[in-house]
């Protein structure tokens, strides 16, 4: 190797070659181009003409530039250029390879591995001895050194661990080091405090090279939940220039597939170590929520596993009196939604839509009896492990529920009643609570002194009551009593929800009652104490790779241990189950930072140079190619053979060879930058659009019958050049519109043919046609049968028609009544025949309070046009023309078919007045009170 | 048995050629609305000329009793002499008429042979006998003559790199037509012409050029040949010589024009990228024009 500056050449002897460059420059100018042979009449007249100039057979000097720029880029490329080469690394003596093997190297692990190959390589054509060593998987009794070719058989079982290297054992490990020994240190790059010591250590007994990824170590921190949104924090080792970086919420769908749920997008701002970002989910999609990962970051630190601390309990809350505007404090639900809506998702509404979002626990506060149905429903639902929850109140006092036989919904029978203590007339003070038992779930709550009851329902006496009451009174009387049915259970409070018969609503012991019911959720993590004692067991682990892995038959975890919250050799992260909850264990804790590690400069740091070693040997060549190239077509058209089509293909030949660099990066910039969710605008729709909206268009509805299609635009057109010739109206030529893909609110009126097998349009069509409809549209919708056998009844053409018309906002119809404005908008008309004379049309009914006033020809009908038309006339039939203006389609017969053809014709013309203005006609009924009033 | 055959192959092979150019040649000719040239005087003919006085020496039925019935005189009618002209053509079939710049283009030859038996197309339909020079198609009238000419045409050019016409058996007082590229030696069209003046016979001299030969777009060291490979010309940079061509091109048509004007010839020319009726049409009037 033969170094300039930054280039160094693999073979620098051929570099001598470029002696040769003057030669050839001499070489290649005296000799001309090569000439072209050329048959041409026309030499008769050139002979005797000489040339003018004798230098033009020289090659031009930018050629000879150009060949032998091309034969020198190839001189050098084979000599081999590497820009920035590596030194080589000369070193004698065993050679001790530390790896990390953290998760922050699962990042680039296979890049490591191939490093780490080449580094044991070159070692062992050395002869020196290797010992390689993961930090976080300490070799016990300190480094072996075998041979190189042993080490590379053992490199594939080097693993990044989800943990960091425990300090204490490393310095352990780092005092039993011998010397001397040459260290080569693959970092992952983050500051911990026991590297000092191991260095240190390290440097005494050797020389030490350091090499660190330049690629960013990302992590991820657990989720919170705050104020109705997912809380993520993404951390960076380096704080450097503004970044951005996607994280997914993965969980299973409803169909038990992993996939992602959500993204968001953290931004780093330039020089922040921590970006945040808030995700926004309904419930239902939280709760299925497992694990957050960074997209894009292979490592167990960029993915957080989500425990139960995210799951927020859906909780329906059903009170016996409707809320209605009274004071807020005597609501029964109103302490119930204080203590649960930080904590849980309270949904409001009747029993029966309730049931239907399956929530995990249902609080009915003094409702006395279910109906039947509700009852069984609710029953039901328990019994698959739904949490019932009642309060008692006045009603339920008043009731007889549970009085006789014990209603399933009430965990005791009651007696009648109840009994208020403490009262005006009432002996004896309000009740406290006493001490709740050893078994209770309340058990180990502190119970308030201020907490009293002064009223309340009473149990029945019964063998089961005392393991069925969770919580009584000083003097023993049920004040909680639960009891299981099925998989769930019903949980009865003999108190009021609110505070009318007791002071419990008011004191933060409810809140924590509500919580040991698991009515709502525990605050987040745990304190040690509470796992004291505990066993866990874990479900799903991590490796150093951020892959999700089924435990297997891992041993179980102390609380303890759990609670210390680091990961470890025995202690893999991922998510711990306890007894009625989950925990996650996560590389990265809430409090985790990142730095990124800082070595003394005694310490040579590879890897994190900017210039990276670069071979430009095939860049050369490449080039040396391109300039050979272009010579060639230079070539060619210095000797007059470039002409014709071949010329332009030499252009775009050069062009490309010229320009291969933008255009490369183009193609990078276009194929990396993620494109915008913006869609185009498509240039032939909108043309379509314009084409729509500068006229009047008709239109009909394309029903995939090609002969009805045709048959359709010809009626169209046919009612269109009328319209054009009789009326102030000129439409352009009919459209055929696609009800799936065309937007529809450009046309006013739509004709739609019915066939018996033409395609149902698809839910998101019939919301475009109610949205058309509703906003003023028409259609007319025609059966083509002349409605044999009644209107809709019996002919497939009618059937399609209720089919195809179910789903769309029709109003009730009337067949047209002889007042209906459709009669006058434009000629007086009392038939609306097409190729058939049938009398049934239908329209949209009047309102049942339209009433023909005194005087007046015509009542005052609807305000709007009517949306639809219904018939089975055949219209477009009667209305279609060739192009010439000739009938395309016989009417009648003779005279009286010419006749129907024209009231077919006047028909149409009107319907399209009747679109286009409304009730004008049907106004005009007033111009004579009008023009009495004004006096004229 | 197998002579009929043999008969028969050989002469599809030789009227295969034949009925593309005639069929070609004739719809090119149909375009052309004829009109039969008269003579311009009383002779014999189908269109009428004139009224005149009968004389003693008519016959009491040339009278036109119908013209004459109007007034107290009688009148003859006479009709136009219509008497045919012999028309002979020169196609040139030498080797420099064979090149096309582009495949797309017809040579020289091809369209040259096309406009002459176009021409003689329009020519019999007029009436006219139309031959060759030469022995091989001598001037006759009829539709046979058609084919005659067509054949003749269709035939191996002659080997020489140039053409020049060749008319023996000039019939006196007749017509002619040359289509060349007259890029060979302007002596022998110019001997042609004297003879054809002296022997008081009118015509049209077409130059048929190919595009390139009027544009030469050539550029670089290149050695030119002509067709047959008998002439070379090598220039270093046949850009700089385009002028020079050019000038010497339009010195040549030039020559061909004052040639034509002496001898009451015209002259006219012709490229092959453009179409061929402008060009039959030219020829038609020219031969048909008189001083």
């Amino acid at each position: 190797m033969w170094t300039i500056g930054p280039l160094g050449f693999t073979t620098p002897m051929l570099l001598l070659g470029l002696v040769l460059l003057p030669i050839l420059w001499l070489i290649l100018r005296a000799v001309p181009p090569a000439p072209v042979r050329r048959r041409f009449p026309g030499v008769a007249l050139l002979l005797g003409l000489s040339d003018a100039e004798h230098q033009a057979d020289r090659t031009p000097w930018w050629l000879l530039l150009l060949r032998v720029a091309a034969v020198a880029a190839a001189i050098i490329g084979f000599a081999g250029p590497v820009l920035n080469p590596e030194p080589e690394r000369s070193g004698r003596g065993p050679l001790l390879v530390l790896v990390d093997a953290t998760w922050a190297d699962a990042r680039d692990w296979p890049r490591r591995m191939a490093g780490l190959e080449d580094l044991i390589e070159e070692a062992g054509r050395a002869g020196r001895p290797v010992a390689v060593a993961a930090l976080t998987d300490l070799p016990p009794g300190g480094p072996q050194f075998q041979s190189a070719d042993a080490w590379i058989r053992r490199l594939p079982a080097l693993a990044p661990a989800p943990w960091e290297p425990d300090a204490a054992a490393l310095a352990a490990w780092a005092e039993g080091l011998t010397g001397p020994v040459e260290t080569y240190w693959m970092s992952d790059g983050l500051a911990r405090e026991s590297r000092a010591a191991l260095l240190e250590r390290l440097e005494a007994l050797g020389p030490v090279t350091v090499f660190e990824s330049p690629r960013p170590v990302l992590a991820l921190r657990p989720a919170r939940f705050e104020d109705g949104e997912i809380r993520l924090t993404a951390l960076r080792a380096e704080p450097g220039a503004a970044t951005e970086a996607e994280v997914g919420a993965f969980g299973l769908d409803p169909l038990g597939v992993e996939r992602q749920l959500a993204t968001a997008t953290f931004r780093f701002e330039a020089g922040a170590a921590e970006a945040e970002t808030a995700l926004s989910l309904p419930p239902e999609l939280r709760n299925r929520v497992t694990r957050f990962a960074l997209t894009g970051q292979r490592s167990a630190g960029a993915v957080s596993l989500a425990d139960d601390s995210l799951k927020r309990r859906e909780v329906a809350l059903i009170s016996g009196t409707p809320a209605r505007e009274r004071l807020r404090l005597l609501s029964p639900t109103h302490y119930l939604e204080q203590a649960l809506a930080p904590t849980a998702d309270i949904i409001e509404g009747g029993l029966d839509e309730v049931l239907l979002a399956n929530p995990d626990v249902i609080v009915l506060a003094d409702v006395a009896r279910l109906a039947p149905a509700e009852a069984e429903a609710v029953q039901a639902w328990v019994e698959e492990g739904g949490l019932l929850v009642r309060f008692a109140g006045p009603r339920l006092a008043a009731s007889d529920v549970s009085r006789d036989a014990e209603d399933p919904l009430m965990p005791v029978r009651l007696r009648a009643g109840g009994r208020s203590v403490g009262g005006a007339m009432s002996w004896g003070e309000p009740k406290t609570l006493r001490p709740f038992a050893e078994g209770s779930p309340f058990y180990g709550l502190p119970v308030p002194e201020e907490v009293t009851v002064s009223a309340q329902v009473m149990a029945q006496p019964d063998p089961t009551l005392a393991e069925r009451a969770i919580a009584t009174l000083a003097d023993g009387t049920p004040l909680v009593t639960r009891k299981s049915l099925g998989e769930g259970q019903v949980v009865l409070f003999h108190v009021t929800a609110n505070a009318e018969w007791s002071s419990l609503p008011l004191s933060g012991l409810f809140v924590q009652m509500l919580e040991r019911l698991a009515v709502s959720t525990r605050p987040e993590t745990p304190a040690a104490a509470d796992l004291a004692g505990t066993t866990w067991r874990a479900e799903e682990v991590l490796d150093g790779f951020g892959t999700v892995r089924d435990a297997g038959t891992l041993p179980g975890i102390p609380g303890e241990r759990l609670a210390e919250g680091r990961p470890g050799p025995g202690l893999p992260p991922g998510l711990y189950a306890g007894e009625d909850r989950r925990l996650a264990l996560n590389v990265i804790g809430a409090q985790t930072a990142l730095a990124p590690a800082v070595w003394p400069a005694t310490v040579a740091v590879e890897g994190l140079a900017l210039a990276e070693e670069r071979d430009l040997k095939p860049l050369l060549l490449a080039l040396a190619l391109g300039l050979l190239a272009l010579d060639v077509i230079a070539a060619l058209a210095l000797g007059g053979r470039l002409r014709g089509p071949r010329a332009g293909l030499a252009a775009a030949v050069a062009l490309a060879l010229v320009l291969p660099l933008p255009q490369g990066a183009a193609a990078q910039a276009a194929g990396g930058g993620s494109a915008p969710a913006e869609a185009p605008s498509d240039p032939a729709r909108d043309a379509a659009a314009i084409a729509a909206t500068t006229a009047v268009v008709l239109a009909h509805v394309k029903t995939g019958d090609p002969q009805l299609d045709r048959m359709a635009e010809a009626g169209l057109f046919g009612l269109s050049r009328r319209l054009f010739q009789r009326t102030a109206v000129e439409p352009a030529a009919p459209v055929a519109v696609d009800l799936e893909t065309d937007e529809l609110s450009f046309f006013p009126f739509l004709y739609w043919p019915i066939t018996p097998d033409q395609p149902t349009p698809s839910p998101e069509a019939y919301a475009k046609l109610n949205r058309y409809l509703r906003s003023g549209g028409l259609i007319l919708f025609d059966t083509r049968d002349a409605n044999l056998g009644g209107f809709g009844t019996s002919t497939p053409n009618g059937r399609k028609l209720q089919q195809l018309a179910a789903p769309l906002d029709i109003p009730p119809l009337e067949p047209v009544p002889p007042d209906h404005v459709l009669t006058r908008t434009f000629y007086l008309l009392q038939d609306f025949p097409g190729r058939h004379a049938s009398r049934d049309v239908w329209v949209e009914a009047a309102p049942p309070d339209a009433e023909q006033v005194e005087g007046m020809p015509f009542r005052n009908l609807n305000d709007n046009v009517t949306p639809v038309v219904i018939g089975g006339n055949d219209w477009a039939a009667a209305w279609a023309l060739d192009e010439n203006g000739n009938p395309l389609y016989p009417v009648g017969r003779g005279f009286a078919g010419e006749r129907q053809r024209e009231v077919a014709v006047r028909f149409g013309i009107n319907l399209i007045m009747h679109v286009l203005t409304g009730n004008y006609k049907s106004d005009q009924v007033h111009v004579p009170a009008l023009l009495d009033r004004l006096g004229q | 048995m197998t002579a009929a055959p043999r008969l028969r192959s050989e002469a599809e092979g030789l009227a295969a050629p034949l009925p593309p150019l005639l069929a070609e040649a004739e719809h090119l000719a149909s375009t052309v609305l004829l009109g039969e040239h008269g003579r311009r005087r009383s002779g014999l003919g189908d269109e009428f000329w004139q009224y005149r006085p009968a004389t003693s020496s008519d016959e009491a039925r040339a009278i036109d009793w119908r013209r004459s019935a109007r007034s107290d005189s009688h009148f003859v009618r006479e009709k136009e002499w219509q008497a045919a002209q012999s028309v002979q053509l020169w196609v040139d079939g030498a080797a420099s008429m064979r090149f096309a710049s582009r495949p797309d283009l017809p040579s020289k030859a091809a369209r040259a042979r096309l406009l002459g038996l176009a021409l003689a197309v329009l020519l019999i339909r007029g009436g006219e006998r139309v031959g060759l020079f030469g022995e091989a198609a001598r001037p006759a009238r009829g539709e046979p003559q058609l084919l005659r000419i067509a054949e003749v045409l269709t035939g191996e050019g002659d080997g020489a790199d140039y053409g020049a016409p060749e008319a023996r058996g000039m019939l006196p007082h007749s017509r002619a037509a040359f289509l060349s590229d007259f890029l060979g030696n302007t002596a022998a069209v110019e001997a042609q012409l004297l003879k054809a003046a002296d022997r008081g016979v009118r015509g049209a001299l077409l130059m048929v050029l190919d595009p390139q030969e009027e544009e030469f777009p050539f550029d670089g060291r290149t050695i030119f040949e002509s067709m047959g490979g008998t002439l070379r010309h090598e220039t270093l940079k046949a850009g700089d010589l385009r002028a020079r061509y050019l000038e010497r091109l339009a010195a040549r048509k030039a020559r061909l024009e004052e040639l034509a004007r002496m001898t009451g010839w015209q002259a006219s020319v012709h490229r092959t990228g453009g179409p061929a009726l402008p060009a039959l049409l030219w020829l038609y009037r020219a031969l048909e024009r008189r001083r």
